[in-house]
Order: C-alpha cells, then sequence, then structure tokens
C-alpha cells in the first residue's frame, strides 16, 4: 500500500534495509527486490498477513451484524471506511512523529496499518455498493453514499493527523529531519 | 469454516497488496501514489465480477461461501479505503487541493466504472 512508500520519508521501500538493497539494485528487477524485502524479514509478511486477516475478520463480522439495505446507504461499509480513515491517519502520523520508519516503529506501521486498517476497510465493497445505487431510483442514494464516503474519508484521515499532532506536538522527533 | 478462510483470504489480499503496491511504487515516477489506484481498481472490477456471476446463481451455499471467501476476504483485504482517504489527504497538503482532489476523485470514478464493468462480465457469463 502507498503509505508503504511514503513521499516524505524515502523512495526505497524499507529505508531500514535500503543500503542492503542498493548493493545488488543494479541486478535486480523492482518487483524481485520488492520480494527481497520480505525474504531478508520474512517475520514482516507474517505480521502484514495476520493483521490483514484481524482487520478482514472485524469488518466481515461487522457486515454479516449489520448489512446493507438494498437501495439504501450502506451504513455498515460507511462506518468501517470512514472509522479506518482516522484510525490510519492517527497511527502513521503518531509513528512519525515519535521516531524514523524501523524496528517496533515500522512492525506496527505494517500489522497495524497495511494489515489491519488495510484488511478492515474496503474499496472494492464501496464500489461496487455504489454500482448498485446507481439505477434511477436510486441515484441520489447512490452519487450521495459515493462522495459522501471519499468526503468524509479524507477528513476523518486529516482529523485523525490533526489529533497526533496535537497529543505528540508539532515538531517531527526525528533529528536528522530537523 | 468460511469465517475462518475469510480471514485468511484478506490476510493473503492485504500480502498482496502490500507486494504489487511496492513493485509498483518502484516503477513509478509520477508524484501520485499509482499503486493503491491500481490496487483499488483491480480489486473493484474482481469484486464486480464476482458479484455479477453469483448474483444470478440464487442462494446457492457453496457458491455463495466462494464469493464471500474470494470477496469480503481477498479482495476486501487486497483494496484499501484507508490508504486512499490518507493518500487524498497528503497530496492535497504537498501539491495542492486540486492534486488531492483529483486524485481521489479519480481513484472513485476509476474504481465505481471497474465495479460496473466486471458486474456487466460477469451477468453475461453467468
Amino acid at each position: 500500500m502507498g503509505v508503504t512508500d511514503d513521499p516524505e520519508l524515502d523512495p526505497e521501500l524499507d529505508p531500514e534495509l535500503a543500503p542492503r538493497l542498493e548493493s545488488d539494485s543494479a541486478a535486480t528487477p523492482p518487483a524481485r527486490r520488492v520480494g527481497g524485502v520480505l525474504r531478508r524479514s520474512p517475520l514482516l509478511a507474517v505480521v502484514i498477513f495476520v493483521g490483514g486477516a484481524c482487520g478482514t475478520l472485524v469488518r466481515a463480522a461487522l457486515e454479516t451484524a449489520a448489512p446493507a439495505a438494498p437501495a439504501g446507504v450502506p451504513w455498515t461499509t460507511l462506518v468501517i471506511n470512514v472509522v479506518g480513515s482516522l484510525l490510519l491517519g492517527l497511527l502513521l502520523e503518531s509513528l512519525t512523529r515519535t521516531g524514523p520508519d524501523e524496528g517496533w516503529r515500522r512492525t506496527a506501521r505494517l500489522g497495524l496499518g497495511t494489515g489491519v486498517l488495510g484488511g478492515f476497510t474496503t474499496y472494492s465493497t464501496f464500489a461496487v455498493e455504489t454500482v448498485g445505487r446507481l439505477t434511477p431510483q436510486t441515484m441520489a442514494v447512490g452519487l450521495s453514499y459515493a462522495v459522501g464516503s471519499v468526503v468524509l474519508g479524507v477528513a476523518a484521515a486529516a482529523v485523525g493527523y490533526r489529533l497526533a499532532r496535537r497529543v505528540l506536538g508539532r515538531a517531527p522527533v526525528s533529528g536528522q529531519a530537523g | 469454516m468460511t469465517t475462518v478462510l475469510i480471514a485468511l483470504a484478506g490476510g493473503a489480499g492485504a500480502l498482496t497488496r502490500f507486494v504489487t503496491d511496492g513493485a509498483i511504487a518502484r516503477r513509478n515516477r509520477l508524484r501520485m501514489p499509482v499503486g493503491t489506484v491500481v490496487i483499488n481498481v483491480t480489486g473493484s472490477l474482481l469484486l464486480g465480477l464476482l458479484t455479477g456471476l453469483f448474483a444470478l446463481s440464487g442462494g446457492d451455499s457453496s457458491g455463495a461461501a466462494l464469493k464471500a471467501v474470494i470477496g469480503t476476504g481477498f479482495c476486501g483485504g487486497f483494496t484499501t479505503f484507508s490508504t486512499a482517504s490518507v493518500e487524498s489527504m497528503r497530496l492535497w497538503a504537498a501539491e495542492g487541493r486540486t492534486a488531492g482532489i483529483g486524485y481521489a476523485a479519480a481513484t472513485l470514478v476509476l474504481s465505481v466504472a471497474a465495479a460496473a464493468a466486471g458486474l456487466g462480465i460477469g451477468h453475461l457469463l453467468a
């Protein structure tokens, strides 16, 4: 997920392993180098997998407990996606504010961010639910659901960021970044 | 049993997303995180296809279970709404409002179009 290539941090997927990756980067195509990160730290694959499974499980349980009405607003997916966006904004900014993306912080970002929150939220269900409501009779519901979800999601992510900044302070902790 | 398979498929989806996004990010020369867009569009296409395929097959329980495992599990774990939100917000902050809104709108329109195409193809094949 894009969180792994934070433009504010480093173009390399994994800053901690970057020096080692550079040594063989010329010989190996990009896709193999990504696989290389997981080969060198196979635990990361487990962390992402388990996180994704947990997030998916919670989403599936919520969708089963409160299924969407066929022609109505799919509130369960909406709440899942907006809450997940807020939590991801909060998580990523909290981690960035407290130190470099390595060690337990990187494990937390990949396990909780890429895994749990990535698995918890869903774009595919959102898109299919939207299509199902873009009929002449339910056009207003479909359009409100589509635009409303995206607007609320981005706003929630921004709230999460600000919350982290408010609690942890504005200045980045990372020494070398100043 | 289906619940366990859904969870495992979700884990596999998340891992596939991580590897796919990393592979695209290394080739990407744009200032936009294209990986998440590609992931959400292909995942929406796949879920649309599944939904279309199984919509007309009625309440067949094995079909419903397969749809739940691949659809709710894999597609749900593969695609991500939270990253799309955070990336739109970051683009807005770094590159301006137009970039942020454009990225969010492009993801939305392309994903919904892909889901519609998948549904259409699924209905045809069902």
